[in-house]
Order: structure tokens, then sequence, then C-alpha cells
């Protein structure tokens, strides 16, 4: 068991509870490209407008390497592609068919399967891309292997999914989706466990299984790789999640794109929080409704971290197991910064209420300050639980200076690990900005 | 309170985009959030953010420094009527003393913050940035380190001297090399020494005044002279560690308690604002070379113990406001900890074995934010080292 005694648990009001709500069946799907990187902005498109698509039909793939297809997570009909600025694909959007149709797609028998059959199967199916490759975060690159395979099986995220809960019904393609990833490594399939964690996690064949304990972001799988086997300069590894394990084991169980999921209705706006089954890349509409009374709310796919800020009708994220509504927070505050006139979560001791560290609050968006250039010192270090110095690598970052960015281990981070920097910074830097950026330099010219 | 915000929307627009007054937006922006903490929402990244900002935390400094202030404010009058032989008692005349008192601080705090927040306002138009609530601490710092009868437009200059070539020459809080506060004291220090060291300085009020055989010196200046035998046989004052520990001595305005430092840290360490590491390295460092001299009889303190060295001076208020500056300190953990300890052991130094510097820890902490960055890049690089080697 590694106990990680740096971090901060964000505890907000609205945790979802473990019941499976009923909402009416979302008839919009969208699979959005900018939900992941290393991809150019305008993929070429597969359909057209009104075209028919299978589940597991190909929507768009990627010009530099076409053999990257994101395939449509349902049947149905293309009804909108989204353009963003310079002609951008923003979103295809899929009005689905009342029964899903799949594309079968035929299955080697896993045993004798190469390493090329499997990966071109994933490719085809559209279930390459719920992998992740670091450094950078970006889509697998398939003429690659990966020294190892990460899977977080616990999130300690604000208001996150239990996963025990997510994996529940899914327990066999899980298992069926690690023996998949056992052969496209050289290394070992990882998976980090949680002392809650559920024995489908904790008795996982096929996986080397390490314990965590302690405060977010100990679910981070960067972390998990940081304290398990760290990456240096040329090294890759893979990282998916749970839930896309399945998806990936019932592909190879059933040879059909069966991209199911359980998500998380979570936040202080929610007004009965809990869980709801459905389909990667679903509409959000149908999921708030009756759940949100007040008009005054940011709707975001993910966690208030990390997650993105979605319109009211939008989508859920390619990655995204959970779906947190929280207040606006845009009306100015009479001496806020001295006297606050509601609570507020904080590292800082500076408020009372670190008294009360139980304490659930509900939350807005309001910044609470303005930026500033860096001033405090010493208060990244008390989230991050990694050897790193997390400020001066974004000061190398901001002097763009390579070797220092490779040496304060630019390699082993990715936005979500620096998240809480962000949350709990003084001056108000945009701590996660900053890392993409320097990421994208790192990995476009370095 | 609705009226107010209400004139402030009103008068905005005045002040933005072609408004005729957009040239001092930043000005108004800087009165404006003092205020009102803006509707500003997150726009990338986190959709939340923590309660905490810069001006809470320099303003939780500026708290930590209140005690400070109310007993220099105290002890000025206190050792004014000491000097005139009137009110001998600590709780005599106290009324007339916190008057006394205030009649000589108050104009120093005035000057100190209007001639900073003057400054920093107007580079904040010609730069077009932001003002920053460093100066919220710095104007405070200013005068607690002043002796009692510093004129006014001395401290105007230093002011203006720091804030300018320490800071906004710089780039602004954030970019400065050497504390801003301490800048002030040293270009004083230099350019008017007989202002800030000797005899005369310590005690408000006119001489003639004093009684006979008067001699305004310090205990610092005492022990120097005569040792623990001099701190014992001090008159009209009492310079025993009881007195040092109140504060009840002749000193800069608010280095003299060492109950009120304590308080402002007890405040600044429950906080977490003030970094622990440093202010107990440059305890330990301090300590541990008075002992060593005390030890080895080197100093020229005859027979005084190193406890009470942690208590003359401005030993105590330089370790837990000055050092532990976070812009211009060590930044890493390890870092801090050589830090602190080599602030200790220099300043130590400076005051026992330096006949001609009354007291080290100015010097000894600009100093060492000279060499703070190149600490941390000792750290930082075994960080990187440590990465390096684990690749091969």
């Amino acid at each position: 068991m590694k106990k990680l005694s740096r971090g901060f648990d964000i505890k907000l009001l609205g945790r979802a509870e473990n019941v499976t709500l009923n909402c009416d069946w979302p008839s919009l799907y969208a699979v959005k490209p900018p939900d992941v990187v290393g991809i150019g902005p305008i993929p070429k498109l597969s359909v057209d407008i009104g075209s028919r698509v299978r589940a597991g039909d190909s929507l768009f793939f990627d010009k530099q390497r076409p053999q990257i297809h994101f395939c449509s997570p349902v049947s149905g009909e293309v009804i909108r592609v989204g353009r963003g600025p310079k002609r951008a694909i923003t979103e295809v959007v899929v009005r689905a068919d009342a029964e899903t149709e799949y594309k079968t797609f035929p299955v080697p028998p896993l045993d004798a399967a190469s390493r090329e059959d499997i990966i071109q199967l994933l490719l085809d199916s559209g279930a390459w891309v719920l992998m992740r490759e670091r450094p950078f975060n970006v889509v697998p690159n398939p003429d690659r292997t990966p020294r190892d395979i990460f899977i977080s099986c616990f999130d300690t995220a604000p208001l996150a999914a239990d996963q025990n809960v997510l994996i529940e019904g899914k327990e066999e393609a899980f298992q069926t989706g690690l023996k998949v990833l056992a052969k496209l490594t050289s290394g070992r399939v990882h998976l980090g466990v949680s002392p809650t964690s559920s024995d489908v996690f904790t008795r996982a064949s096929a996986a080397t299984i390490t314990s965590f304990s302690g405060p977010h972001p100990a679910g981070n799988v960067g972390i998990q790789i940081h304290h398990v086997a760290p990456i240096n300069k040329g090294d890759i590894v893979w990282t998916i999640k749970p839930q896309d394990v399945a998806i990936i084991g019932r592909l190879f169980q059933k040879g059909i794109f069966d991209a199911k999921r359980k998500v998380a209705i979570t936040g202080p706006e929610v007004e009965r929080p809990g869980y709801i089954d459905t389909v990667l890349g679903a509409s959000v509409e149908s999921m708030l409704k009756g759940q949100v009374a007040r008009d005054q709310v940011r709707v975001i796919s993910g966690n208030v971290l990390t997650g993105s800020h979605i319109p009211r009708d939008g989508f859920l994220g390619l990655f995204d197991d959970q779906l947190t509504v929280i207040e606006q927070g845009n009306k100015p505050e009479f001496f806020g910064w001295l006297v606050p006139s509601y609570p507020r979560p904080s590292l800082s001791h500076s408020f009372a209420a670190f008294l009360k560290p139980k304490k659930e609050y509900a939350v807005n968006t309001n910044t609470h300050g303005c930026e500033r250039a860096f001033v405090v010192t010493g208060e990244y270090e008390k989230v991050v639980p990694m050897d790193i110095y997390p400020q001066y690598l974004l000061k190398s970052i901001l002097y763009s200076d390579f070797e220092q960015m490779e040496g304060l281990g630019i390699y082993e981070v990715v936005e979500e690990d620096l998240a809480l920097c962000e949350f709990i910074c003084t001056s108000k830097q945009p701590v996660q900005q900053i890392l993409r950026s320097g990421l994208d330099l790192v990995r476009i010219e370095g | 309170m609705k009226l107010f915000e209400n004139l402030v929307q009103k008068v905005k627009p005045y002040f933005e985009g072609d408004g005729k007054l957009h040239r001092f937006h930043y000005a108004f922006e800087a009165i404006e959030t003092l205020f009102f903490v803006p509707g500003t929402e997150t726009e990338s990244g986190t959709h939340i953010r923590d309660g905490i900002d810069l001006k809470r935390t320099m303003f939780m400094v500026v708290l930590a420094l209140i005690p400070t202030l109310l007993f220099g404010i105290w002890n000025v009058g206190h050792q004014h009527f000491l000097a005139v032989g009137q009110y001998g008692g600590a709780l005599e005349g106290f009324a007339d003393k916190v008057l006394f008192g205030l009649g000589k601080v108050l104009p120093i705090v005035v000057v100190s913050y209007g001639v900073g927040l003057a400054i920093e306002i107007a580079f904040a138009i010609f730069r077009k940035h932001p003002v920053n609530e460093g100066f919220f601490v710095t104007g405070m710092l200013i005068p607690l380190i002043m002796p009692p009868t510093i004129p006014l437009w001395m401290v105007a200059l230093a002011t203006a001297f720091a804030v300018i070539l320490g800071k906004e020459a710089f780039g602004g809080t954030g970019m400065n090399i050497l504390n801003i506060a301490l800048l002030a004291r040293v270009f004083l220090f230099f350019a008017y020494p007989t202002y800030m060291s000797g005899e005369a300085v310590w005690v408000a009020g006119n001489p003639m005044d004093f009684i006979d055989g008067f001699s305004g010196a310090t205990p610092l200046g005492v022990a120097y002279l005569n040792g623990a035998s001099g701190l014992a046989a001090a008159q009209p004052f009492d310079y025993g560690l009881t007195s040092l520990i109140i504060g009840t001595v002749p000193g800069s305005i608010g280095e003299t308690s060492v109950v009120a430092i304590l308080i402002g840290a007890v405040l600044l360490l429950i906080t977490g604002i003030a970094s622990w590491r440093i202010m107990g390295s440059v305890v330990i460092g301090a300590f541990g070379m008075a002992t060593l001299f005390t030890w080895f009889d080197l100093s020229f303190y005859q027979g005084v113990p190193a406890v009470t060295h942690l208590a003359m001076g401005s030993m105590l208020f330089a370790t837990v406001f000055m050092a532990t500056d976070p812009v211009t300190g060590a930044q890493t953990h390890t870092g801090k900890i050589i830090y602190g300890l080599l602030i200790g052991m220099f300043g130590m130094i400076i005051r026992t074995l330096n006949p001609a510097y009354p007291d080290g820890w100015m010097l000894a902490i600009l100093l060492m934010n000279v060499f703070a960055p190149t600490i941390d890049h000792f750290v930082v690089q075994s960080n990187i080292k440590r990465r390096m080697s684990r690749a091969l």
C-alpha cells in the first residue's frame, strides 16, 4: 500500500448516491474532436449530414493517421456537424434510432490473435481512441508499443463517480478487456486500487495491482504511474478508464462497439444526485430534466477541476463518466476577500472553516480574486504527491526552456495532475492552460 | 451598501474602454476590487477556485503586525515618559503614553503608505497592470523598523527609493530580489547613519527635557559595551529578560516586544502564510551561533546568554516578518531550511563579531535574499539530476 499524504479533498455537496435514476433515453449523441489531444483540428469526415450510421461506423478520422477512427456510439442519422473557429469541427451529432443496430466486426480468437490483429480491430471499431498515451495525454500511436498500461480503479476528484458502482455488471467484460490490453504492451498492465475497491479490481487477473490511499489526486493515474514506474524521457505508457476497458472487453466478446457507460450526476445544484445508465457522448438534456431548479448554473461534463463547460443541451465528453452542475458566481461580493458572505472550500487556514474538515460546500464559479504574479511559495507542493517542483516547472514553460521542462518532469504530468494547484493558487494563475501550452510545445517542437 | 455598489457601477464606464478616464482604469480597479470581489467567473481550467486570494493573504500579514504596532505606539510613549522622569510604572499614564506614541507613529505610517501607494498606482497606470497588494504589508513594515525619531521626509525618501528601485524596476510585486522594507531601512542606515543608530534616536522627545544622566541606549548597545552586568545595572530602564520579553525597552517602533511578535508569529503559522521552515531554522541558526560564541567566549557581549540574544534587538521581528517574505526568500522546502539557518548564523556573526554594525539581521537577510535563488537552483538541480539518473 502506498500512502500519499499530500493532496486535498474538495468537499462538495451533491455526491451521487448509489441509486440508478430513470430518465428519458437521450435521442442525440455526439463525438467531439476537441475532447482528444494529438489529432488535427479539422479531422476528415467519413459521413455527410443525413448519412445513416450503425454503432461502430466511422464518423470521422484523423487526417495525419487515417487509421484512427472515431465511431458512432449509436445507430441513427447524422444530423449536424458543429463548426468552430477556422472551420474546426467541434462535434458530430447523431440522432439515435429507438433500437441500436451494431456493426459487427470479425473477432479473432483472443489467445491466438496477433498484436497487429488486435490493434486493427480496436482502430476499426473506434475503441482505440478510448486509450490515451503519456507523455502528453494524446491519442495512442498504433505504431509504437507502450512500456506499460495503467488503469486507475478509483477516482478521488471532487464528487467523482464510484468506480465500483460504474463497473457493476461489467465484471466479465472488464476481465476480457484486461487480457486484450495485456497483449498490447511489452510490459505490464497496472491497476491502481484503493482500500475500498471491489474484488473486480483487487482480484483482477492478468494485471499487477498496487494499492494507494490518500486525498485527491491519489486516484489520478498520473500520480500512480509516478509511484509505480515513473515515465522517463523516451518512455511511452498508455492509460484507460475501467469502464472503457469493459467496452474493449465487449468488443472482443461480441464483436460490436457497445459504448454503454454509467455516469454519475452530481453537484450542489442537482436535486437527486445518482447514477444513470447511458451511452458515450449522450446529450445531457434529458438527464438534467427536473433535476436543476435554477437557471444560473454551469453544466460540466466531468468534475469541477478538469471537466469541460457544456450547454444544458450539450453532450458528455468522450472520457467523462460524471456530470456536475454548480451555480454561476457572477455577483460582486462586498469585501468578500475579508469577510466572505458565504462559506467556500479552501486549503488556506486563514478561513476558520479549516477546523471543520468534513464540512461540504455548495460552490460557484467565481474566481474569488484576480490574477496576480506568483507570490506565495510552497503551496503547490502541498497538493502534488510527486517528487516534482510544480512552480518551477510552470515557470520553465513560461520562458520556454525545453531542457528545464524535461528535467523538471513535464513528461510525468498532464493537466489533471496539477489541477489542484490551479484551484488553490493564491495568484489565480491558469495552471492547466500553462501546462498544456508546455506539453504542446514539447510534443510538437521537442 | 447596495447604494454604494450602484454608484461604483455607475462611474465604472468612465474608466473603461473609451471612457473619459480610461487612463486611470487600473487605479479605479484597485479601489473597486478593494471593496468588491468582482463577479468574475472561471473561464478555462478549474471551474471553481479557492476562497484565498492575494488581498486576503496580505491582509493576514498586516493583521499579524497589528500587535507589534499597538505595542509600539504605547512603548514610544512609555520610553518618552521614562526619559523625562514621569509615569515610571508600566500602567501609569496609559492614555498620555498612547497619545504621545500615536503622535509619533501615526504620521510615519501615513507617510509610508501614502508615498508607497502613490508610486504603486502611478506605475500601474503607466505600465497598464493591476495594482498588486504587496504594498499592504510593506507599507506597515517600514514604520515598524524605524526609530521613533525618524524625520518624516526620510521615511518618504526611503519608501520611494525602495519601491521604485527595489520593486518597480524589477517588474513589481513578485519580481523583486530584495525585501522592500529592509531595502528602505538599509538605504537610510547607510545614507543617514546618525538618524538610524547610536544612543540618541530611540527615545522620542526633546533631549533637554530628559532627566540627568539619561543615555537612551538600547539593550543591545548596553550589552555590547558592558555585557551581562551592564544589562543588569541599566538605569532608569530595566533591561532584564522579563522586560525584553514584554518589550518595555527602547528600540525600533515594532521590534521590542517578544510577546507581540510571537502573537503575530502564531497567526502566521496557523494560517500557514509564513513558512515554519524559515522561522524555525533562523531561530535554530541564531541560537546555535550565539551558544557557540558564548561557549568559546568570542563575543563582545560578555556573559550574555543565548536566550537573551534572541530577545534583544530586531532578531525576532526580522525572523517572523522579514525572513519569511515568500518573494525574496528561498522557494523550495529544502532551500528554505538552508536559507533560514544561514540567516540565523550570519545575523548572529554580524551582531557579535562586527563592531561596526549594531545589529546583523537586516544585512544578513538582504545578503541571503541575493543568494536565495542560488540555493534554490541547487535544490532544483538535484531534483533534475535525480530524474535524469532514473532514466539511465
